[in-house]
């Protein structure tokens, strides 16, 4: 790829951006719509149907304008962040967003740490070891991470680490950076799990692709330490697929969040939105849906900017022989 | 020679290890039959009514009446389990078919016929498999109502993508093929050459493809059920049972570990099953 054609690339991803997002948002500003009962007796709630109530509600939210109509302006109030109310609480769906993404952003973030650290560590360690009793255990963990939802691994490490061993507490999410780091531990390593399988995979994958080119062995028979085979020539390499499926990892990490934080019931976003599904909240549906949305949207731009930056080929605009 | 020799230590090696997988996956196969009668007969099987409550022993460990214990409300746990199956084997079934009836048509449209169809049906995949279908299903799920069979219908359009892409990815490769030439120049319709002629070859790597559909849903609609967006209260379900017999960890645990084994099990069994079919195809077009 020539630097034009990378420019060129990342320009095509840039355009398709506000298409993602459109199709995204109509869809998210749809449910309002889907909602049974229609529009009115989901933003009513559990308030009396006055026609004064009503007639409020018509009004606050364009309900006599066109479908088109509403949906932009919902989207201009989107874009600045404003969702309306809560349904249930009332307070703004800005608020009930900004009070879980401590907790979540925690979580993840701690999840994160230890699901790249082993997996890197173990697909590594697999490919290395390709063929071994080690390699199959390690493809066999995976093979067990990938099939055990985060809800199901939280529930076994619960039991074995707070009920059989009390190790770590049942509840809360604890004060302080250093209870919260105990108390979050749990969670963390049942979201880490989920997402594990995937990085250990790719970069077992990346590894064993790494080693059996011809660099590789050049570098060997040219009297290069293997450790230092292993970690400059081979693993930036294998690197290169991990950075890729960032997009990927993302989603799985928001999906395992959400289910974990309601397996140890954790007030973080996931949990709220789940709540306010089950309640049919739709404005903080909406509120969280769209930040989700939004975050997917950011990374996937980042994991293409990335992927040019991780390449030397592209990043000094030489063309690739 | 040093190369050949360790080919060959290789090839041995491949060998052995291709016998020995076997012990494996019928383990896997086993299980699934037992999973599967479970589904059909279950309520013959189960010893005891899985609905029904009996207040005097509730909550009580594993016992030689009850071998699982009961839950809360007295119900006795194995029976659950065994009846729980068909919600964890019937919704699955029918997405990773559903999957395969979308995923396989548009991506044999793709692949075939290129250009614009192509573009299109790639920018719908794109889209589809970059939103975490978990997420989406809790949404509209808990805002439109409906359960089971609304989160069923869902996450066939969520799962689809992914058929569609293998299928694409299958049939641009036999579209250079020779027979498929041979067709073009004897005058056959696209139709039926896509049906007829590409269909056949692509089919099996898809059908491996659905092994691991069918985990994928398997544990997307435990997580809804375990969410309480999935299936209705008195169908017995391993999410549901999960999350509501979470808090009787410390007085019978095997009321959660149960079902959340059988769970990770099922969906292992199915991983392992469709990774191994992927690898005996792809060995066998290479031998071809």
């Amino acid at each position: 790829m020539s630097f034009l054609e990378v420019l060129r690339f990342l320009g095509r991803r840039l355009l398709a951006l506000p298409v993602v997002l459109f199709v995204i948002s109509l869809g998210v500003f749809s449910l309002l719509y889907l909602a049974p009962g229609g529009v009115e007796a989901a933003l009513l709630g559990n308030r009396p149907a006055t026609p004064e109530i009503i007639r409020a509600i018509r009004d606050e939210y364009h309900l006599d304008d066109p479908f088109l109509t509403q949906y932009w302006l919902w989207l201009q109030d989107a874009l600045r962040l404003d969702f309306g109310r809560s349904i249930k609480s009332g307070e703004p769906v800005f608020t009930v967003i900004g009070r879980g993404m401590t907790t979540t952003l925690f979580l993840s973030a701690y999840a994160f740490i230890i699901a790249m650290t082993f997996g890197v560590g173990l697909g590594v360690l697999a490919a290395v070891r390709r063929r071994t009793i080690v390699d199959r255990g390690v493809v066999g963990l995976s093979v067990f991470s990938v099939s055990a939802p985060a809800f199901a691994t939280g529930i076994f490490l619960l039991y074995l680490f707070s009920v059989r061993l009390g190790w770590f507490p049942v509840f809360g999410q604890g004060s302080g950076f250093v209870d919260r780091v105990w108390h979050l531990t749990l969670p963390a390593l049942a979201l880490a799990l989920s997402i594990m399988a995937l990085v250990v995979k790719l970069t077992r994958a990346g590894m064993i692709g790494a080693l059996e080119q011809d660099y590789v062995a050049f570098a060997r028979a040219r009297g290069v330490s293997s450790r230092n085979v292993l970690v400059k020539y081979a693993f930036r390499n294998a690197l290169v697929p991990i950075v890729t499926a960032g997009g990927v990892l993302l989603a799985f990490t928001l999906t395992g969040a959400t289910l974990v934080e309601v397996t140890f019931s954790l007030p973080g976003i996931g949990s709220r939105l789940v709540e306010a599904a089950s309640f049919k909240d739709v404005p903080v549906v909406q509120g969280i849906a769209m930040t989700f949305a939004i975050t997917i949207v950011i990374v996937n731009v980042l994991v293409d900017l990335m992927y040019v930056l991780v390449d030397p080929r592209i990043r000094f605009g030489k063309s690739a022989a | 020679m040093i190369e050949l020799a360790v080919e060959k230590r290789d090839r041995l090696h491949e060998a052995r290890r291709r016998r020995r997988m076997p012990v494996l996956i019928a383990c896997c196969v086993a299980l699934m039959i037992a999973v599967l009668a479970c589904a059909a007969i279950g309520p013959l099987l189960a010893p005891y009514d899985p609905n029904a409550p009996d207040l005097f022993t509730s909550v009580a460990p594993p016992s030689s009446e009850h071998w699982l214990g009961t839950d809360t409300l007295g119900r006795d746990v194995l029976s659950q389990v065994i009846v729980g199956a068909r919600t964890a084997v019937v919704g699955p079934v029918l997405i990773a078919l559903g999957a395969l009836a979308i995923g396989g048509s548009l991506g044999l449209l793709s692949g075939y016929l290129g250009g614009a169809t192509d573009w299109a049906i790639m920018r719908w995949v794109d889209l589809m498999l970059a939103l975490p279908g978990l997420l989406v299903a809790i949404v509209v799920v808990g805002v439109l109502g409906g359960g089971y069979l609304v989160a069923v219908a869902l996450l066939i359009v969520l799962t689809a993508p992914i058929d569609t892409r293998v299928v694409r990815a299958a049939t641009l490769e036999q579209r250079p093929l020779p027979y498929v030439e041979a067709a073009t120049t004897l005058g056959l319709n696209r139709r039926k050459i896509m049906v007829r002629h590409i269909w056949p070859n692509v089919m099996p790597v898809v059908v491996a493809n659905s092994f691991l559909n069918f985990a994928l849903g398997l544990v997307t609609l435990a997580g809804l059920s375990f969410l309480g967006l999935g299936v209705g209260p008195s169908t017995p379900d391993w999410g549901r049972m999960l999350s509501e017999n979470r808090e009787l960890l410390a007085e019978n645990a095997w009321a959660a570990l149960a079902p959340g084994i059988m769970l990770v099990l099922t969906a292992a069994s199915m991983n392992l099953m469709g990774d191994r079919l992927y690898e005996w195809l792809s060995d066998r077009g290479r031998a071809r």
